[in-house]
């Protein structure tokens, strides 16, 4: 069957949406190019009333399919997967004539819509995906013959499509939560967010980091069992850099775990648990400095040699740990002698100036420690804190200490560890996460990538490792609080009651990440808890979902039997079945084969003189207009008869045996 | 292969005999019921359509997609799809669930033209919305009202004279979603006459036996009373050719002498038509004769319709007419 213009562009308005959801995810080029499509398809069938010709179609088709090969390499995996849903969406659409195209081309709108939320699972874009359907399913209800005569169809359609939503909800619910979860993936590997998101890398180099201070997204959220540790300690060790090849510094990779450093803690542990976003890169955060590995430990955890943790994999999706971590320590005492040399190597010939500047404030000083604050002197004296730091050459610490004097953490962590190491003290910088956001409500610690930090440690005799963060030097602000209320941080984005309410609006976002987001295979097991089943396998969430499913469908289906007791009951039938009943009450046997005359003649023998006879006659007489004579009689005489026959008034049994 | 397909029709009508006993429900359908016929969960059948069947694979891999990315919003999306998937089937069941066929009525109609059936249906206290029927490979959509009765008009070519009954007809809907359809039989005890094809152009009246067989009536010259338009069927010579070129179209002098006690169209007379040929000149003069009011008389062997006027007569002769037997072999 044709559609009518109304149906397709229905249909096209869902496409669109679907398509709409994909925005920002999706090429630029396709995401100009699809809308586009589909708008001239809305264009061409107004005037031609056809299919777009099969010549004109295939052509099409294949550039679409080249241009995503050479957009993303391949055809398969969540990016490209969820551009080529997008652009056969909009070929299926230039196709579409019957009903039978539409229905392919909603279910595949459906299809788009769960693929857009495969690449980014955020509340709101779950939200307006899933409120999508909708429209979607009234689309298909318009796809339905002879509509509804009612003067607003469309109102009537997506009341049908509400109500199929709202209705289906306990039951999309109950799938939700008992559908066994995979513990690994069937294809591929989860990732697939590598290029969409920032985060910390294993190396750094002044500037780096620019993007992701100024990613408001959530890194990790913290919540802490005892005491919460004052902002001045929230720093979250992430990785250590020993290396410096004049431009840029590089994590060391895996090192022995053999020759940890020691850990002597000075004050009780701090119990806490982290809640990470997905960051595609392996490494766990963790309170400066973890004491182990974490409690609940992922198998594949590892702590470094430095008290960093990291994963084998990378983090596709939310992970959930514990740790107890010390923030009073005293960290590697001793120092072997490959770990000093390397602590202590510099690129030769790289900032002769830095170099001289150590040296001569080795001469000056009398101890390391004198020499360190000589440097954060220099940086409170004359440095300012800024994000927009300018562009730094070969001499990257040079020009940044003598020329710029501007710059934020990954310039003062570089140009303090290159000044130590100059100086012949053992020094590193280390990257993770400094502050982050107290919740009160939520009590919980929000630490966004843009609270992603540098710092530096210096090696003392009898200290071991001393955390020295040279930025708070330049702008104490910055430690206190965050990365954005510091100097000229992004402000200009968004203003500061703007930040807040996107603090508290985390709240929310929280509980979807924890409560839907993070849903996995481990919380799944435990929802059976209050049933008594600490760990459910998956046979019993299977035996819980299938009788959970088919309850629902069982109420379900009483409830749409309930009104089907009805049975077609005739009026004049059953008015004369009373009047039957009536006459074998008062003693007149009624036989099954006997028509309404042979009855009456009967009735009259029956009766005898009795009052009440002429008026059996003529209510008889009516039955039989009504049921022979009339084809279809009216329901007021029907009424009418059915009325006397109630208020007929015949003798008793005894009657007949007088 | 004979015996083997011997075997086979024999075991079929065993199952047949076999369902017919054990499954009342599923085959006492093919007997024909009184009107009025109410549709209820006893006699609505349920299938997933194609599009119901390509929708699951669809939701299958979407959720396994999204639980192999571990993606919790993209399962929640699939499952709440899938729940409204089925919950159209309820949906569904409750468009069809109640519906009751109260009645059906045909038109008068002739072997080879269309039959326009007249179906007037029941929704009771709901709206009932996509509703289709098939009759005798002929399809229609509508919808029912609450509270009022809905006519559903269907034209079916008619394609044999005597009695035809529609059989099972399938009152069906993949309302709201179209993945489920619904369907349930009726089987209304119904038998419509049709009549017998028209011949389209007869030869004129046979005229008087008096005058001799196969000669139209002869209007005898100046009884005529005055002129009317010319009808299909009037003999050439009664056209009055002047006064029609004056008039622009044909008209026919209309003569006492048609009024003839004695116009009998007789099966016996046609003996040089083939059976079917004699049943379709003899119902073309009756509607011929009808349509110019003449009185006259259907002669069918040794039955005798008439002498007679009037649409009842037309009725009686064309019912004669329709119900006569096949010709022997």
């Amino acid at each position: 069957m044709r559609l009518s213009d109304r149906q397709f562009l229905l249909v096209t308005a869902t496409a669109l949406l679907a398509v709409a959801t994909h925005f920002g995810q999706l090429p630029a080029w396709l995401a100009m190019c699809v809308p586009t499509l589909i708008l001239l398809r809305v264009a061409h069938r107004r005037r031609t009333q056809r299919k777009v010709a099969l010549w004109l179609r295939v052509p099409l088709l294949f550039t679409l399919l080249a241009a995503i090969v050479m957009q993303f390499g391949n055809v398969f995996g969540r990016e490209p997967g969820s551009a080529l849903a997008c652009a056969m969406l909009a070929m299926k659409l230039l196709e579409t004539e019957s009903v039978r195209d539409a229905r392919a081309a909603l279910g595949f709108s459906a299809f788009v819509l769960m693929s857009a939320l495969l690449n980014s699972q955020g509340l709101g874009i779950t939200f307006a995906v899933c409120a999508s359907l909708v429209p979607l399913l009234a689309a298909l209800v318009a796809l339905q013959p002879a509509a509804t005569p009612t003067p607003h169809v469309w109102r009537s359609e997506l009341k049908t499509a509400g109500a199929l939503f709202g209705l289906g909800l306990p039951l999309a619910l109950a799938a939700f939560l008992f559908v066994p979860r995979l513990g690994a993936p069937l294809w591929g590997s989860p990732g697939g967010f590598q290029d969409a998101r920032t985060g910390l890398n294993d190396q750094m180099s002044p500037g780096s980091m620019t993007d992701l201070l100024i990613d408001d997204s959530p890194a990790l959220r913290v919540t802490f069992a005892g005491a919460v540790p004052t902002p001045d300690t929230r720093y979250f060790r992430t990785l250590v850099m020993w290396d410096f090849d004049g431009a840029s510094w590089l994590s060391s990779g895996w090192r022995r775990p053999g020759s940890a450093e020691t850990l002597r803690t000075l004050a009780e542990p701090i119990d806490y648990e982290i809640t990470l976003e997905p960051s595609m890169r392996p490494w766990l955060p963790a309170l400066d400095v973890p004491l182990d590995v974490p409690l609940d430990a992922p198998a594949d955890a590892r702590m470094d040699s430095t008290h960093t943790l990291a994963a084998r994999k990378q983090m596709g999706e939310l992970r959930q740990y514990r740790l107890q971590s010390a923030t009073s320590y005293r960290l590697g005492e001793t120092l072997d002698e490959r770990d000093r040399a390397r602590a202590l190597r510099l690129p030769a010939e790289f900032n002769p100036q830095t170099l001289a500047l150590a040296e001569k404030w080795r001469e000056e000083s009398d101890s390391d420690l004198a020499i360190s604050r000589k440097a954060l002197e220099l940086f409170n004296a004359s440095f300012h804190y800024t994000l927009a730091a300018p562009l730094l050459g070969r001499h990257s610490v040079d020009e940044f200490l003598f020329d710029t004097r501007a710059g934020f953490c990954e310039h003062f962590s570089s140009a303090y560890v290159v000044l130590m190491r100059a100086a012949g003290i053992p020094a590193r910088v280390v990257t993770g996460y400094q502050g982050g956001w107290w919740s009160t409500t939520g009590e919980y610690l929000l630490v966004r990538q843009s609270d992603a930090h540098a710092w530096a440690e210096i090696w003392l005799q009898d200290r071991g490792w001393v955390r020295v963060d040279p930025t708070s030097a330049v702008d104490p602000v910055r430690v206190e609080f965050n990365a954005a209320s510091g100097g000229a941080g992004p402000d200009w984005m968004y203003g500061n009651w703007m930040r807040n309410l996107r603090n508290q609006l985390d709240l929310v976002n929280r509980m979807w990440t924890q409560m839907v987001v993070g849903f996995n295979a481990a919380r799944q097991a435990n929802v059976l808890q209050p049933l008594g089943i600490s760990k459910a396998t998956r046979s019993q969430l299977l035996l819980i979902l299938s009788s959970g499913i088919a309850l629902i469908l069982l109420l379900a289906t009483a409830w749409v039997l309930r009104g089907d007791k009805r049975r077609w009951v005739d009026a004049l039938d059953a008015a004369w079945r009373q009047l039957l009943v009536k006459l074998e009450r008062s003693g007149l046997g009624l036989q099954p084969a006997e028509g309404p005359q042979t009855l009456l003649s009967r009735a009259k023998q029956h009766l005898r003189d009795h009052p009440v006879q002429p008026r059996l006659k003529l209510l008889v007489e009516c039955y039989v207009r009504l049921r022979y004579a009339t084809a279809e009689p009216a329901p007021q005489d029907i009424r009418a008869f059915a009325n006397q026959v109630r208020a007929l008034r015949l003798p008793g049994r005894g009657f007949g045996k007088r | 292969m004979s015996v083997l397909g011997g075997l086979a029709s024999s075991l079929w009508l065993r199952i047949l005999a076999i369902a017919e006993r054990r499954l009342p429900a599923l085959t006492r359908l093919r007997q024909p019921e009184s009107l009025p016929i109410l549709l209820n969960r006893r006699r609505i059948y349920v299938l997933p359509s194609m599009f119901g069947i390509g929708m699951a694979t669809l939701l299958v891999i979407m959720q396994l997609g999204a639980l192999n990315y571990s993606n919790n919003p993209a399962l929640l999306l699939t499952c709440m799809l899938a729940a409204a998937t089925w919950m159209s089937l309820f949906a569904g069941f409750r468009t069809l669930s109640g519906l009751a066929l109260k009645g059906v009525t045909a038109s008068e109609c002739h072997a080879g033209g269309m039959m326009q059936l007249e179906f007037r249906f029941e929704g009771g206290e709901r709206m009932r919305s996509g509703l289709r029927l098939n009759c005798a490979d002929v399809s229609t959509a509508f919808c029912a009202p609450a509270h009022a009765e809905q006519r559903v008009l269907m034209a079916i070519p008619a394609q044999k004279r005597g009695w035809w009954r529609p059989g099972r007809i399938r009152a069906w809907t993949d309302y709201p979603l179209g993945m489920f359809v619904l369907w349930s039989w009726l089987n209304p005890d119904l038998a419509f006459l049709i009549y017998p094809q028209v011949e389209p152009s007869p030869p004129p009246l046979p005229g008087n036996p008096s005058h001799g067989q196969g000669v139209p009536a002869p209007g005898r010259e100046g009884d005529y009373a005055g002129l009317r338009d010319y009808r299909s069927g009037d003999p050439q010579r009664q056209v009055a050719w002047k006064a029609s070129a004056r008039h622009g179209s044909l008209l026919v002098r209309e003569t006492e002498g048609q009024v003839d006690e004695n116009l009998c169209l007789s099966w016996n007379a046609l003996a040089h038509l083939d059976h079917e040929h004699r049943i379709r000149r003899l119902a073309a003069w009756v509607l011929v004769a009808d349509a110019a009011q003449l009185t006259y008389t259907l002669e069918l062997g040794n039955a005798q319709i008439g002498p007679a006027s009037g649409t009842a007569h037309r009725h009686a002769c064309l019912r004669a007419l329709a119900l006569i037997p096949d010709a022997p072999e």
